[in-house]
């Protein structure tokens, strides 16, 4: 997946050029623009998942064995968008058990650092990465959860 | 004329004061990195010092906490989670090198030891004891003693590792279920919670009789406290005192970023080796001990920044290892195999890191702390490496093997136990 993004932001710079050069016709145009604002989006989500997720789910998005939940292949990454936003807000201190692990340590809450774009990056981020391929989550989803929709 | 010679000289001093810090730093760094005296070893791929060998006697037998071996050499290994419904696993000698392997108990957790014809096993929340046979069988697999039980459990730092001293006492490790005592745990820059209310029934060593059936906390004595968390403990009978290894609190970084960056974060705090006595405080959550600065600190939730030293009286630690290390476990050697430079010292196994990222994680190895008449000399070495197979381990799920438990066997061998899959590894000596 990594090396999707990869090609993706390698595809994107001569077709922007193309597209800003050349005057080609209104839907190429509109692709090439929604291409660079999924690489742009990835990269900001990227930058969160650093900032405030990998220490304990790792760069990798493995976890850590016992301690943290792996966020690849997982019901909870994977499934319900609903139910993953509202444990990036809210926090989540469960058991949890995936393949026959406990993990022991709380999720703290980020309602208060994380904007809705923010989360809505990261998780769109995580959902994308580390081998997942499920759909990205946008800003009016997680407002609707943060509101209590 | 004078203030032209004062300048430079303040200028020198300022300028050997940064080199020192500097130095340490660097010194601290590199404490992870001693290979020397160190050669390959028998049939695994474990770095030993020479004429060491290790051998792995069993593998994937589940996740293999606290271990250990009865005087005819055959083993018993605590499971973390139960498998195929036993907790406790029984490897029992049978011709050569082979185990015949067998189990009981339900229950997870971490706790072994073997003392006055009894094993002793923890789940996290209870310590059972199983009586033996002359030939160290357990005689009644079903019905063990409970000696202590309805002890904390909110899954952080749950485990209870056992110790006996000599007068028919048994110490167990309560760990805090929290970081660092936050209001919100581990949400960044959440301050301290006033009187941590976690320390009245977590957060220390506990001490019980090892006779008494059915005590609890109020039977029990709160022995130490301050001691954020422990897996691994061992009785010193020269100085008649017990010694443990903290696991230090994480993500200095992560929650207080405007005072650690995330280089000293990866070092800081120590890994610390205390030897207690009734009543010794630690300094948890209020406090954190530097290696570099050598001095304990205020902690970020108490109102510090790097900078403020505390100014209680916490007891000092005999040794400061580098910080997330994971010491799971600590064995005091008393064994007649090694060279005389181990005997009574310790071994510490260190479980390896996973709080250091974006730095590579660290640990994954078994050091070796000379003692004198019951005190470390003040060195340390690495004394088995390379349990990961790999220097380059970015997240713990990297490591092949992650060391847990330690145990001597009866011919003066050290046993290693693995919890990743589960390896029990035996390392001897032959010159």
């Amino acid at each position: 997946m990594k090396k999707g993004i990869f090609y993706v932001s390698i595809l994107a710079i001569p077709l922007t050029v193309v597209s800003l050069g050349m005057k080609t016709s209104e839907p190429e145009k509109d692709e090439s623009a929604n291409r660079i604002q999924f690489v742009q989006k990835n990269k900001a989500g990227e930058k969160i998942f650093k900032q405030y997720c990998a220490t304990c789910h790792q760069l990798d998005g493995g976890g850590v064995p016992n301690i943290a939940p792996p966020l690849i292949q997982t019901k909870y990454v994977l499934g319900d968008k609903n139910t993953l936003i509202h444990i990036v807000l809210n926090g989540f201190n469960e058991d949890v058990e995936i393949d026959n692990q406990h993990f022991s340590n709380p999720m703290p809450p980020f309602k208060s650092k994380l904007s809705d774009k923010d989360v809505a990056n990261v998780l769109s981020y995580v959902r994308s990465s580390f081998g997942n391929d499920a759909s990205a989550v946008t800003a009016s989803e997680v407002k609707a959860i943060r509101s209590g929709k | 004329m004078k203030k032209y010679i004062i300048l430079p000289i303040v200028l020198i001093i300022a300028g050997a004061f940064f080199l020192i810090s500097f130095k340490s730093k660097e010194r601290a760094k590199e404490d992870l990195n001693i290979y020397k005296n160190l050669s390959g070893g028998g049939n695994t791929d474990l770095v030993l010092p020479a004429g060491f060998h290790a051998s792995l006697i069993e593998n994937n037998i589940g996740e293999a906490r606290h271990i250990a071996v009865t005087k005819e050499g055959d083993i018993y290994v605590k499971l973390l989670y139960p498998k195929n419904g036993k907790g406790i696993l029984f490897l029992k000698k049978t011709v050569g090198n082979k185990y015949q392997v067998s189990g009981f108990g339900n229950y997870g957790g971490t706790g072994i030891l073997l003392n006055g014809g009894y094993l002793y096993a923890s789940s996290n929340t209870t310590v059972y004891r199983y009586k033996l046979n002359d030939n160290d069988e357990v005689t009644d697999p079903e019905h063990p003693d409970v000696i202590v039980k309805g002890l904390i459990d909110r899954r952080q730092h749950n485990s209870k590792s056992l110790a006996m001293d000599n007068n028919g006492n048994l110490y167990v490790n309560i760990g805090a279920y929290s970081n660092s005592c936050q209001v919100e745990d581990r949400v960044p820059g959440s301050m301290g919670q006033k009187g941590c209310p976690i320390l009245d029934s977590a957060g220390g060593i506990w001490q019980f009789k090892a006779d008494k059936l059915n005590q609890t906390y109020g039977d029990g004595v709160r022995y130490a406290t301050g001691i954020r968390n422990v897996v691994g403990l061992d009785w010193n009978n020269q100085s008649n005192s017990l010694y443990v290894m903290q696991m230090g609190r994480d993500q200095l970084h992560d929650l207080f970023p405007k005072y650690y960056n995330a280089e000293i974060s990866a070092l800081l705090p120590a890994e610390c080796l205390y030897e207690l006595h009734r009543g010794a405080n630690a300094g948890f959550p209020y406090a954190y001990y530097d290696q570099i600065k050598k001095k304990y600190m205020l902690a970020p939730e108490y109102g510090g920044n790097g900078k403020i030293e505390s100014n209680k009286n916490y007891l000092p630690p005999s040794l400061a290892f580098p910080g997330h290390l994971a010491p799971t476990a600590v064995l005091f050697y008393t064994g007649n195999q090694f060279p005389e430079k181990y005997k009574n010292g310790a071994f510490i196994a260190f479980h390896g890191s996973w709080n250091r990222s974006p730095e590579k994680q660290a640990g994954f190895f078994v050091v070796f702390a000379p003692f004198e008449n019951g005190k470390p000399t003040g060195k340390w070495e690495i004394f088995a490496n390379n349990f990961a197979g790999t220097k380059d381990v970015i997240s713990p799920r990297n490591a092949k093997y992650r060391p847990c438990g330690l145990a001597q066997g009866p011919d003066g061998s050290l046993y290693v136990s693995d919890d990743t899959k589960g390896a029990i590894f035996k390392i001897s000596y032959n010159k």
